[in-house]
């Protein structure tokens, strides 16, 4: 037993000593909260190196599983990417900072007007966000499943697929789902209108394989279901993977959303969190992310700087907005977050 | 004669479904598509990235640093609890163990909770070191019910005559009672080593920013499409406690060894 | 008297320890679960439990982690037998082969589950070229089952080893020689005489199996909602601690009870749960 125990006390300790790392950051740090899968890691490097401040990056899956860390307060973030209704969210929960323009000039000159002007609906004084991506929410198909052209949610209501069906796991991105497809505002605070989709969500879970976030790009890749609903990001990368598959916006109208760089009123480097998003917003870097992670990026800079006309002019990375019935989610208030948040539960608990 | 064979087809039946995911997961690391749905072809080239990949490297640090720490701490908290619960009245007795199932039966979820709301309240930035009180807490059950079989074998008389022969108390400690008492201990730090590299769910509730163990690091990367660098040091860390039994158990061992798992 | 002042001197730490990170944090959780959002004392939030969507996750917790403890049983006790009887020597390395799998991370194991089950997986592929029908287990209640007695199965295994590896052999052979055949001897004898080993296996079981959210989330395809999952949104996604500790306390009341039932069956009061 003793020499058993020794064996083994000596394996740990010297895999201790090999995987420990002597990263010195003599530029302090800088700790950012974003999505999954949503920047090039060689761009974190680079911003290491040229400005000698460590980057501490963690990720999240949805607006509301971030929220309740950064409002916390345990954990304290420098830069997060919360999407338009949570921006207008925090600032009206006074968890944002004012970010100093001047520190990021990057910012104002790359970034293109409309965008500007689009985060008035959320921040209406652009003070507190940056815009870093933007896209829309549609069905992603499998062309070799489905037979018919598809340019409704309907489809998801159809029982030839029942099983063949990726629900988002995200209680406003589901019910935006359902609210726009019997023609509703999907920030609807309406009673009746919110128990209609709710209904229909429940009478759609049979059908459902599965509620999913990020996994739905692996499922589609492989074939494992015939529909599912995903941003639009992610359709160019998955169709590199998988030519069968195809994006659409559907004809009752999706939401259009920007995700925007903050910074928490918290955050304990505020001047770092700055430099953090003056880089991101520099052409060349938005370029790389843009290659890297496929969502369309509000940097009018960087998109010049695409070679592949085919990408520059593509339909889902950089679509013309004015052929949708677009609309952007905004910060119901608590009681609408509660209302929200009780439905879901009805129907996740349906059976 | 059939029994037998019926026994032996039993115990494949159970490894195979204990090692199928197992061998699925050793599988992946060697498959060259960087999405689990798809075989891609055969490569080597995850365990070669896996070296270069700082995150991983940082949680597998952070990992077994926790776990060393946290089964050292809580083998010596414990063991000096053994000794003083041994030597209280039944009832005090009754309720010290009962404190110490608690972390034990309560749920992980509930656990892992209530030690956050703490944290929050008591102002502390959530880190490497909340991660590491939350391992404490939870392993030291472990340490205490595998030290305390042990303490109840052991014969008083042999630990009074030590002090009556002129040893100090802790002369006599560790000369006397901990020989006696040592499978105990060293199975409860096994335990509690081997507990606290497989948590998820504690250290979901009490990790901070940029600090992750596997645990966490795979649970964010769930969703999105595991790394299969993920798959290769899992495989790695695997075969390497294979060949660390194999050594270990080509020496000839006590027969009592099988008590102290 | 000193000698034993000393003794129980030594576990300072421990008390300490426990009262900050055991007894303290579990006082939040009843602070929380028994107050509103502005601090005033409530009973909405444990009564809640008692919502529809609240108490069916409640009950399909229950129900799934009976069926998952009883499959375990079933499987663990013949096994436990069989590891007994290879003799001390063989069997402690039979022992630690069902050890081994915990050192693979669990979530990774549990998610390989879902690479093997899955429609289109590595299972179903082995029964297509068999010409067998297709299992379609994945994200339903039997899927999470599966991943319930995959992980929890050494937790009922060990604690059946340990008793039965503590039988007296001579116990059994008496029952023999006085005609007992046998089903007799193993209904009579060892089965009363591993008890204790039973019961802690099935709280080793059962407990983590009503609680979880990790399984029923990675299995289930977030379309099962147990209790555990509740609870873990109300405070990593909704954000109401108050509705989340209130829960949580019902499920406390759960807890207790096991404590009970052990510490009934236990009656040494050393805890045969290794």
């Amino acid at each position: 037993m003793k020499k058993k125990f020794m064996i083994f006390l000596v394996a740990a300790v010297s895999v201790l000593a090999l995987t420990a790392c002597g990263k010195s950051n003599e530029g302090g740090t800088v700790a950012v909260y974003n999505w999954g899968e949503y920047i090039d890691p060689e761009t974190l490097e680079m911003f290491e190196e040229e400005t000698g401040i460590r980057v501490i990056y963690d990720e999240y899956e949805t607006n509301e599983l971030m929220y309740p860390k950064v409002a916390a307060g345990a954990t304290k973030y420098d830069v997060i990417c919360p999407s338009d209704y949570m921006v207008e969210k925090m600032i009206k929960e006074d968890l944002l900072r004012e970010i100093d323009f001047n520190n990021v000039p990057n910012a104002k000159t790359n970034i293109g007007a409309q965008y500007w002007e689009q985060s008035r609906q959320f921040d209406p004084e652009n003070k507190y966000s940056v815009p870093y991506c933007w896209g829309t929410v549609g069905i992603l198909y499998n062309k070799t499943m489905v037979d018919e052209p598809v340019d409704s949610w309907n489809i998801l209501w159809d029982e030839k697929y029942s099983g063949q069906i990726l629900m988002q796991d995200s209680v406003r991105d589901i019910f935006m789902v359902a609210l726009r497809k019997n023609g509703y505002s999907m920030n609807s605070l309406n009673e009746e209108e919110l128990n209609v989709a709710k209904n229909d969500l429940i009478a759609q879970k049979p059908l459902v394989q599965a509620y999913v976030i990020d996994e739905v790009r692996d499922k589609m890749i492989g074939n494992e279901a015939a529909l599912g609903v995903i941003y639009s990001g992610e359709a160019i990368f998955t169709q590199r993977e998988n030519p069968d598959l195809e994006y659409v916006i559907p004809k009752e109208g999706t939401n259009v959303w920007i995700d925007n760089w903050v910074i928490p009123k918290n955050a304990e480097n505020p001047e770092n969190a700055e430099k953090f998003i003056d880089f991101m917003c520099r052409p060349d870097i938005a370029l790389m992310n843009f290659d890297y992670i496929t969502y369309s990026t509000p940097n009018d800079a960087a998109k010049e700087l695409i070679e592949d006309d085919d990408i520059r002019n593509s339909n889902i990375a950089f679509p013309d907005l004015s052929k949708y019935q677009l609309e952007t989610f905004s910060y119901l208030g608590p009681d609408g977050d509660e209302l929200y948040n009780n439905l879901y539960k009805e129907i996740k608990s349906a059976e | 004669m059939t029994g037998k064979i019926l026994r032996k087809i039993y115990i494949a039946l159970i490894v195979i479904f204990m090692y199928a995911p197992i061998v699925t997961l050793v599988v992946l690391s060697f498959n060259s598509s960087k999405s689990r749905a798809k075989w891609g072809g055969f490569t080597f080239k995850w365990y070669i990235n896996l070296f270069d990949n700082a995150s991983i490297m940082a949680a597998l640090r952070n990992t077994l640093l926790i776990a060393l720490l946290s089964a050292i701490i809580s083998t010596v908290i414990g063991t000096a609890a053994c000794l003083a619960i041994n030597a209280m009245k039944k009832k005090g007795r009754t309720i010290w163990m009962g404190i110490t199932n608690i972390p034990m039966l309560n749920a992980e979820i509930v656990t892992g909770i209530s030690l956050m709301l703490i944290f929050i309240i008591l102002g502390v930035k959530f880190g490497f070191m909340t991660i590491l009180v939350a391992h404490i807490t939870f392993n030291i059950p472990y340490v205490i019910l595998s030290v305390m079989p042990r303490m109840k074998t052991l014969n008083p008389s042999t630990y009074e005559a030590a002090l009556d022969l002129g040893a100090s108390n802790s002369y006599a400690f560790f000369k006397v009672v901990l020989p006696d008492i040592m499978p105990g201990v060293i199975s409860g730090f096994l335990m509690a080593f081997t507990m606290s590299i497989d948590d998820f769910v504690i250290t979901h509730f009490t990790k901070g920013a940029g600090v992750d163990t596997l645990s966490t690091k795979i649970y964010s990367e769930v969703r999105k499409g595991i790394k299969p660098e993920i798959y290769a040091l899992s495989t790695i860390i695997f075969i390497t406690i294979l060949v660390l039994l194999f050594l270990v158990n080509r020496t000839p061992k006590k027969v009592d060894e099988a008590k102290t798992v | 008297m000193s000698k034993n002042k000393t003794k129980l001197m030594l576990g300072l730490p421990y008390y300490f320890w426990s009262a900050a990170f055991v007894i303290l944090p579990l006082f939040m959780v009843v602070y929380y679960g028994i107050t509103d959002k502005n601090g005033a004392l409530t009973f909405n939030n444990i009564a809640s439990i008692a919502k529809p969507e609240h108490i069916k996750s409640l009950w399909l917790a229950i129900e799934l982690s009976i069926v998952s403890t009883v499959i375990c049983f079933l499987m663990a006790y013949p096994l436990a037998m069989i590891l007994v009887k290879y003799g001390k020597g063989r069997s402690s390395v039979l022992v630690m082969l069902f050890i081994l799998p915990m050192w693979m991370n669990f979530l990774l194991r549990t998610m390989a589950w879902q690479t093997l089950l899955e429609n289109n997986g590595v299972i179903n592929a082995i029964l297509k070229f068999l010409r067998l029908p297709l299992i379609h287990i994945i994200n339903t209640p039997g899927a999470i089952v599966f991943g319930m007695v995959y992980n929890f199965l050494p937790f009922m295994v060990l604690p059946l080893y340990n008793s039965l590896a503590k039988i007296d052999e001579n116990v059994i052979n008496a029952a023999r020689d006085l005609g007992a055949n046998n089903v007799q001897t193993f209904f009579k004898i060892t089965l009363p005489l591993t008890i204790p080993g039973i019961m802690s296996g099935i709280t080793m079981v059962f407990v983590p199996a009503l609680t979880t959210f990790v399984i029923s989330n990675l299995l289930g395809g977030a379309k099962i909602l147990l209790i555990g999952n509740v609870i873990e949104q109300e405070f990593s996604q909704t954000n109401n601690w108050h509705l989340g500790s209130g829960l949580s306390l019902v499920l406390m009341i759960f807890i207790v009870i096991s404590m009970i039932i052990s510490a009934i069956f236990d009656k040494d009061g050393e805890g045969s749960l290794l």
